[in-house]
């Protein structure tokens, strides 16, 4: 990533994280590091391409419901409505070629049932998304907490957390993901069904990823509580808890940003292996790894149900990761 | 003062002290993580307002009466407080364990896994029943990935910049972006369904049957398990590799004349592999513990399948003992990496 700046700027001093980014020894003058960050990111046209996306499909998941938009309904069928009437009774498949794709139904039909399945790829959407943004939002919280503390304390409160972390890191956590659920009563905390369900979710994804932010946070920590600006706080008669959320965390904001747009990516494939396995989202929700798993059946006949909410998965989790990858690039001053 | 350990008995003495810490370090861990997964079959459902009989339906299977329910509370010794359930569990491992299964007893020898009351006989022969094809799954993977996840990123990383080391990138993370279930059922449909090359989802076959055909089922669920490990590897590998290479010892070696290829395979390799080789560990003892995806998607009756067809059976005891068993492998192949890092590695033991 080689991002040369526009040099102007004469003398080495002000900014010692800007000028890093000098080129042959010349600095830059008064551009903080979000400038610098913004200016590398709008160089990096994969970023660039992958933001888009993310918004894109962010503002389609928003508005897919009818309160705010109804984008689901776009071609006039929602999630779970069957169209037995479209489907050859012999084969399961959908009786017009190629899956059954046409103006009305532009992502074609669902084998056996004939459900749209452009109104159930949005659907799914709504849920990937919700849980994965959700579950992010809870590993970040916890993650920043216990990395903070862990790194500002040092001593034996360092060695308890990292330990956590290791022990966190080293479940299986699929298979715990599925115990739960599976060892869940059909009631609990006033929920049931697939609200249940998503909670539990989103708990146990969050729950069990936040040693990944925690273990960045806390590294930042260390060498940040040695900084000037932090002596002089607390020689300015600061306390602990004001260092720590007024000075050290504000500090932190970019590479928790960086590492929560990263575990996105990572939180939807889990939605979605868990959706897959039959312990996540219930029918009848849409859920994209639900389809895939009733596509293991269908392959064979109806290879676009196969395709469509693969390529959903593969689009959202990729332009998450792109953006990501972005901005761990123009935020990182060591990056080259 | 790394690396200047004499080969001596100093050395041998500090490996030997760092092995035993170790080890009950892992003992430990294991204590913790049979608790961990006691909490959530049987804390987790009770604190979120689960009785006794409701867990008990979960044990004996979907078609049971409230009378049977009744009884396998009883048996299961639901009722009791938490704590002596746990010991009792914990025994179980070690020594083993009699289920009564209304007049006849069961016996559930050590190490108990506990007992399936679905097709009443213990889990553990079934975890070892299904061992095999999950073993055969994980390290022919794991080759598959190693070479070519590790060179295709060394390449990667001294070509870098070129359109080869732009090309592997993106499609490195393509592959990380991925689900495995994906990639299984689209080079099952094009490799098996329609080209016929392969053989399809479910002919697995054990090797001591057939070599031949437990070769040819396995080459599609090894090629798609270690694409996602190999483009994972890859992304590690290249920057580990341009890391290193900006090192000043990279330098110091060039300056003194050693040739390209040592310095890359002796130098920087060498450095960038042993991160590499931690995180390799991980993700096989992981997948040592069931690869339940790949598994399900191909149809092999490894460990991972059965945790899935025991979870839609209802089959809870069956989840406990994977669960419990993949967190046993996990622990186990940390153990094995840090010892293995101890030895390579002369830092390591000293810190």
């Amino acid at each position: 990533m080689t991002a040369p700046l526009d040099v102007s700027g004469q003398a080495m001093e002000a900014q010692p994280e800007a000028v890093l980014e000098g080129v042959g020894g010349k600095a830059i003058e008064g551009r903080s590091l979000g400038q610098i960050a913004w200016i590398r990111l709008k160089r990096d046209k994969a970023a660039i391409i992958g933001a888009f996306v993310v918004v894109f499909l962010t503002l389609i998941a928003i508005f897919a419901e009818r309160p705010f938009g109804g984008l689901i309904a776009l071609f006039g069928d929602l999630p779970n409505v069957p169209h037995n009437n479209l489907i050859d009774p012999m084969t399961s498949a959908p009786k017009a070629g190629w899956g059954g794709i046409s103006l009305e139904h532009p992502f074609g039909l669902e084998p056996v049932n004939g459900r749209d399945l452009f109104a159930r790829v949005l659907s799914g959407a709504q849920i990937s998304l919700l849980v994965a943004f959700l579950a992010t939002l809870v590993s970040v919280v916890i993650g920043a907490l216990l990395g903070v503390v862990a790194g500002f304390f040092g001593g034996w409160v360092d060695t308890l957390i990292s330990r956590l972390m290791d022990v966190f890191l080293a479940f299986p956590l699929l298979l715990f993901a599925i115990a739960i659920v599976g060892a869940l009563p059909d009631q609990a905390l006033g929920l049931q069904g697939n609200g249940l369900r998503i909670s539990v979710i989103v708990f146990i994804i969050g729950f069990f990823s936040w040693p990944y932010i925690a273990r960045i946070v806390r590294g930042q920590t260390l060498s940040l509580r040695e900084r000037e600006f932090v002596d002089a706080a607390r020689s300015l008669g600061a306390g602990n808890g004001y260092i720590i959320f007024r000075e050290v965390l504000p500090n932190l904001v970019a590479p928790i940003l960086v590492y929560a747009t990263l575990l996105i990516p990572t939180n939807i494939l889990f939605e979605a292996s868990l959706s897959f396995l039959g312990v996540g989202v219930n029918e009848p929700q849409a859920s994209w790894g639900g389809m895939l798993t009733r596509a293991v059946d269908y392959y064979q006949i109806a290879p676009h149900f196969m395709i469509v909410p693969g390529l959903a998965i593969f689009i959202t989790v990729m332009a998450f990761n792109l953006l990501g990858d972005g901005l761990r690039d123009a935020l990182d001053p060591r990056a080259r | 003062m790394p690396g200047s350990d004499p080969p001596g008995h100093p050395g041998r003495t500090i490996v030997v002290a760092f092995i035993v810490r170790r080890v009950i370090a892992a003992v430990l861990m294991l204590a913790v993580v049979s608790a961990a997964t006691f909490a959530i079959f049987f804390l987790i459902p009770r604190a979120l307002g689960q009785t006794p009989e409701g867990m008990a339906s979960r044990y004996v299977g979907r078609d049971a009466t409230p009378e049977a329910i009744q009884g396998a509370v009883k048996r299961m010794h639901l009722d009791d407080p938490i704590l002596v359930q746990y010991g009792r569990f914990a025994q179980g491992i070690v020594a083993g364990q009699d289920y009564s299964l209304g007049p006849k007893k069961a016996e559930c020898p050590a190490p108990c896994f506990g007992f399936s009351f679905n097709n009443n006989q213990p889990v553990w022969p079934t975890l070892l029943d299904r061992l095999p094809a999950t073993l055969s799954l994980a390290f022919g993977a794991a080759i598959v990935w190693l070479i070519s996840g590790v060179g295709i990123g060394v390449i990667s990383a001294l070509r870098r910049g070129t359109l080869l080391d732009r090309t592997a990138m993106t499609v490195a993370l393509a592959g990380v972006s991925l689900p495995i279930y994906f990639t299984g059922l689209v080079s099952l449909s094009v490799f098996a369904y329609t080209l016929g090359i392969f053989p399809g989802g479910g002919s697995y076959t054990p090797i001591t049957q057939n070599p031949v055909m437990w070769f040819q089922a396995l080459i599609l669920p090894w090629i798609t398990l270690a694409f996602l490990y190999a483009a994972l590897y890859a992304r590690l590998t290249r920057a580990g590799m341009l890391e290193t290479m900006s090192e000043d010892y990279i330098r110091t070696a060039r300056a003194k004349g050693l040739k390209e290829s040592t310095v890359v395979v002796k130098h920087a390799l060498r450095a960038t592999l042993t991160p590499i080789l931690t995180i390799f560990g991980l993700d096989l003892g992981l997948l040592l513990g069931g690869a339940v995806l790949t598994e399900s998607t191909f149809s092999i009756q490894g460990i991972g399948k059965l945790v899935i067809d025991a979870i839609r059976g209802n089959d809870l005891p069956v989840v406990l003992g994977v669960t419990l068993f993949a967190a046993f492998f996990i622990v186990l192949a940390n153990l094995i990496v840090d010892i293995l890092y101890a030895v390579v590695d002369p830092r390591v033991r000293l810190s």
